[in-house]
């Protein structure tokens, strides 16, 4: 019984991920390597001896692990803040922060281009202002691009990972501490971030998974001086259609990333307490002295800043038309136009492939849908198992894989899919529910990881004494695991969605032309020539991030609603 | 509205599930059109009118299937060649040319539209691979700026090394980009594979700013838009969308394509019947219909491409607007796929270290 089932919880996502991870991927990778001239140990050997490959690993390995710590030193006083204070507009700030983890790559590279590129606002306004000649800040296609990017992106995962844990913990414990006559830095240090670990250590994780394999950022922004493992797989594969070296670079990869989740799944195992977990309302103050209220202010601040100032200034982007003329000129303020947005519903071409925006946000919102749905489905059952049978063998093995999509080469599995997913009942190669499946792989992690901590924290003696009086399973599920996870539960959705809706380099490989996502729209726009094309990409742009702030909106008042909370 | 987004995402939903228990499109048996699937790289654009009269002339339906950009669509062919995703592929340039005649991905056809097509677009002597299409890459220049400078644009690639042009141009990595891939086999095609070395060398002593895409190049680091370099790497044919996708109409093209002889190089863009289609007959009227007039006069404002079949009349913008260069560089399909990896490295080295 012990081990049946945890068997049956795991039966759902391991077949999931056997038909549409594994098995791709193990198609592609020895189809690749059959083509090694000499053999596949000869092109290892030769791609571990490489110096180039060497490079290109050590600088994936420290930016990931530097954009990691700096994402973490960023967002926990921000988690500390969610967590611990109730002042007015926090979902709107929840919700604000969030947006930029959805935003595709080209848009935060072209918003980075509209605040702090040669003619973006920041050096406009410092030309000006000093009547300079040349742009005085340097940003795009450096280091410090590529750091910020990732902060950037990653920061809304501190924030709800453990920004969520935090708010549930018992305030108590600190208090005791106190009185016990520690002080603030002892209390942090020995109560709080100890009870913290678990959860600072998943999202630790997903952020460096997430840099490790960082493709866009470091393409577009970063510029042609730094390449990362994702990136080398990219070039190798498309331009030189070098399979075997690909398909070693992306094991590579793997490889790493499986190393990392084992060491992650030690740690976690050790680091985990059941926790009374308190509701919201009984660990939250109000922001009463004058020293909360300006660390609240300048931490809401910087934290603004820091995640919306490139969207803004992208928004504002697509209701000015800064011509050249005009910017030579040494004129700030450009000109007011709805023009772009009026042109986006216009099919002045009569092109086939046109979609006006509200069907490309139906059909982006479609896709997250069925995302939503699939990831949940596959994620709470294996989160489940993680949770509640820790001692089980079957968990101990199979924990670490469940990472493994996201450290894998989108380029690699796509091809997978390609030659694998070709015969009937599964000839989905030209379905539309490819791209949910894509989805799906890239959402699963997070559901997983973001359902587990919340699931391992229910203390079992309220599940036994529940039972004790007389619940029958069922009624414990609704009862005690239910309202304690449904948090939890919105938070997974939550990336699913978010996940899903911004998309696109997966998305590009699979999706129909007819049926295009959001992205993908701005895409075609953004890679051609003229100033009412770009003017478009950024209108659209601004659609997507109004699209996600409404979403995220809508999710946040789902959450006022949990408060029948323990 | 909002009722009406619903229902947009509802059938969306409904639309789903249909296509996961509809047969795949290449073995059809059941009444009505038939399915012809048409594998396409993800610039691809057509006016509705335009396949709508294929359609109905031909009693089939159309399905377009968008595979990322040129070389992701190549190899998405070439692994599939066992079980092809589509009847017809269209999208593979000369740069990729080799990669899909050797992987085998083609059968023959010769299309009697062939006789019309110059003889320069004809790369496939077995006629696999056919042309349907083709762009120049090529330098551009932001006109204000230098009749602001009272500076002659350089004319020429050798141009590009005065030292009047010294920190003025922005290339697209050739690793990373298919423009900049483009402009690296212009100057070796220029300057052959002796010399494109050093002509490299001195535009690293130019400053020459290197960036890893044509978005960034274009409207990051090109002064027209975001940045401070007058001299882009772009398309022969941006001046002329300058001027037609502009935020308010212009009196001129602010920017210009330098297309002496010798200073672009040309893509041309085939399409191929793929092996074991089961739609042989259609695939074959989907190939003449892309080289027919009808076809190839959409192509420019939808592809920003140029049509190969003479027949075909231009709009009158680009007429107008329009330089085409007359001797752009041509290198052999074969050569490129030999080379491809030590041209890049060498420039990769030279440049970037």
């Amino acid at each position: 019984m012990k081990f049946v089932k945890p068997l049956l919880l795991w039966l759902a996502p391991l077949t999931f991920l056997a038909v549409f991870y594994f098995y791709p991927l193990a198609n592609i990778l020895s189809l690749s390597l059959e083509r090694a001239e000499g053999g596949a140990l000869v092109t290892f050997g030769e791609a571990l001896k490489s110096a180039a490959v060497q490079h290109v690993l050590w600088f994936t390995i420290w930016q990931a692990a530097l954009s990691m710590l700096l994402t973490l030193l960023v967002g926990l006083p921000g988690a500390y803040l969610l967590a611990r204070y109730q002042f007015r507009g926090k979902s709107l700030l929840r919700a604000l922060t969030g947006v930029a983890f959805v935003m595709p790559t080209l848009v935060v590279a072209a918003g980075f281009n509209a605040l702090l590129g040669p003619k973006g606002w920041v050096n406009l306004g410092l030309m000006s202002l000093f009547h300079l000649e040349q742009a005085p800040i340097a940003f795009i296609n450096t280091l410090g691009a590529i750091l910020v990017a990732h902060i950037f992106y990653n920061v809304s995962i501190v924030l709800r990972l453990v920004g969520d844990f935090w708010a549930r913990l018992d305030p108590r414990l600190e208090q005791a501490a106190r009185s016990l006559g520690a002080n603030r830095w002892q209390t942090f240090r020995q109560v709080t971030l100890p009870l913290l670990a678990p959860a600072i250590l998943a999202a630790a994780l997903l952020i460096f998974i997430f840099d490790f394999t960082s493709f866009g950022v470091v393409l577009v922004l970063g510029g042609p001086r730094y390449a990362t493992l994702e990136v080398e797989i990219y070039y190798q594969t498309i331009s030189l259609f070098n399979l075997p070296l690909a398909a070693v670079l992306s094991l590579v990869q793997l490889a790493c990333t499986l190393a990392l989740t084992l060491t992650y799944s030690r740690l976690a195992a050790r680091l985990s307490h059941p926790l009374r977990q308190k509701s919201q309302a009984a660990t939250q103050k109000r922001l009463t002295t004058w020293r909360t209220r300006l660390f609240a202010g300048l931490m809401i601040g910087f934290l603004l800043i820091l995640t919306t100032a490139p969207l803004l200034a992208l928004a504002a982007r697509s209701v000015t038309s800064p011509s050249a003329e005009r910017t030579r000129a040494g004129l700030l303020v450009p000109g007011f136009t709805l023009g772009f947005y009026r042109a986006l519903t216009l099919n002045e071409q009569q092109s086939l492939f046109y979609a006006p925006p509200s069907t490309a946000v139906a059909i982006s919102l479609g896709y997250a849908d069925v995302t939503v749905v699939l990831a949940l489905l596959i994620g709470l059952p294996a989160a489940w198992a993680l949770s509640h049978h820790q001692k089980s063998k079957i968990n101990q093995a199979l924990d670490p894989i469940l990472m493994l999509p996201l450290g894998t080469s989108a380029v690699t599995l796509g091809l997978g899919f390609i030659i694998t997913l070709d015969a009937p009942p599964l000839d989905l190669r030209a379905s539309p529910w490819l791209v949910p499946l894509a989805h799906t792989l890239v959402a699963f992690p997070f559901v997983v990881r973001s359902l587990t901590p919340a699931l391992r924290s229910i203390q079992p003696r309220l599940r036994q004494a529940a039972a004790v009086l007389g619940a029958s399973p069922g009624q414990v599920l609704r009862a005690i695991d239910l309202p304690l996870v449904g948090r939890a539960l919105l938070v997974a959705a939550t990336f699913a969605f978010t996940i899903s809706i911004g998309e696109f380099g997966a998305t590009a490989l699979v999706a129909r032309p007819e049926y295009p996502t959001i992205p993908m729209v701005i895409y075609r726009y953004l890679s051609r020539p003229g100033g009412l094309n770009y003017g478009q990409a950024m209108a659209l742009s601004t659609i997507l991030m109004l699209t996600t702030l409404v979403g995220m909106l809508a999710i946040e008042r789902l959450r006022v609603g949990d408060g029948h909370e323990f | 509205m909002k009722t009406k987004f619903f229902i947009i995402r509802l059938l969306f939903f409904l639309f789903l599930t249909a296509c996961s228990t509809a047969e795949p499109a290449s073995t059809n048996t059941a009444v009505g059109p038939l399915t012809l699937t048409v594998m396409v790289h993800d610039s691809f654009a057509v006016s509705d009118d335009v396949i709508a009269a294929f359609e109905q002339a031909n009693n089939v339906k159309v399905q377009f299937l968008a595979s990322g950009d040129a070389g992701s669509a190549v190899n998405k062919a070439a692994l599939s060649k066992e079980a092809p995703l589509a009847d017809v592929f269209y999208g593979v340039d000369n740069t990729f040319l080799s990669r899909a005649l050797d992987e085998g991905i083609f059968e023959p056809y010769n299309s009697p539209l062939l006789e019309k097509i110059p003889a320069q677009f004809k790369l496939d002597p077995l006629n696999q691979a056919l042309p349907v299409d083709f762009g120049d890459v090529c330098l551009n220049y932001d006109v204000s700026y230098f009749s602001e400078k009272n500076l002659t644009p350089p004319a020429n690639l050798e141009d590009l090394l005065k030292p009047a042009y010294r920190g003025l141009l922005v290339v697209e990595n050739p690793a990373t980009s298919s423009p900049g891939l483009a402009f690296l086999f212009a100057t070796i095609g220029h300057f052959g594979e002796a010399g494109y070395l050093d002509f490299w060398q001195g535009l690293v002593d130019q400053n020459v700013k290197v960036v890893n895409d044509w978005e960034t190049a274009y409207y990051t680091d090109f002064s027209r838009w975001g940045g401070q370099y007058p001299l882009v790497v772009s398309y022969g044919s941006s001046p002329p969308f300058e001027m037609i996708f502009a935020e308010e109409p212009l009196e001129a093209p602010p920017t210009a394509a330098i297309t002496t002889d010798g200073s672009c190089f040309r893509q041309i863009e085939f399409v191929g019947i793929l092996k074991g289609t089961q739609n042989h007959d259609l695939a074959e009227k989907f190939v003449d219909f892309m080289l027919s007039p009808t076809f190839q006069e959409d192509i420019p404002l939808q592809m920003y491409v140029f049509p190969v079949n003479p027949d075909a009349q231009l709009d009158a913008t680009f007429v107008q607007y329009l330089s085409l260069p007359e001797n752009p560089i041509v290198l052999d399909p074969a050569e490129i796929a030999k080379h491809r990896e030590d041209w890049i490295q060498a420039w990769t080295d030279l440049v970037l270290r």
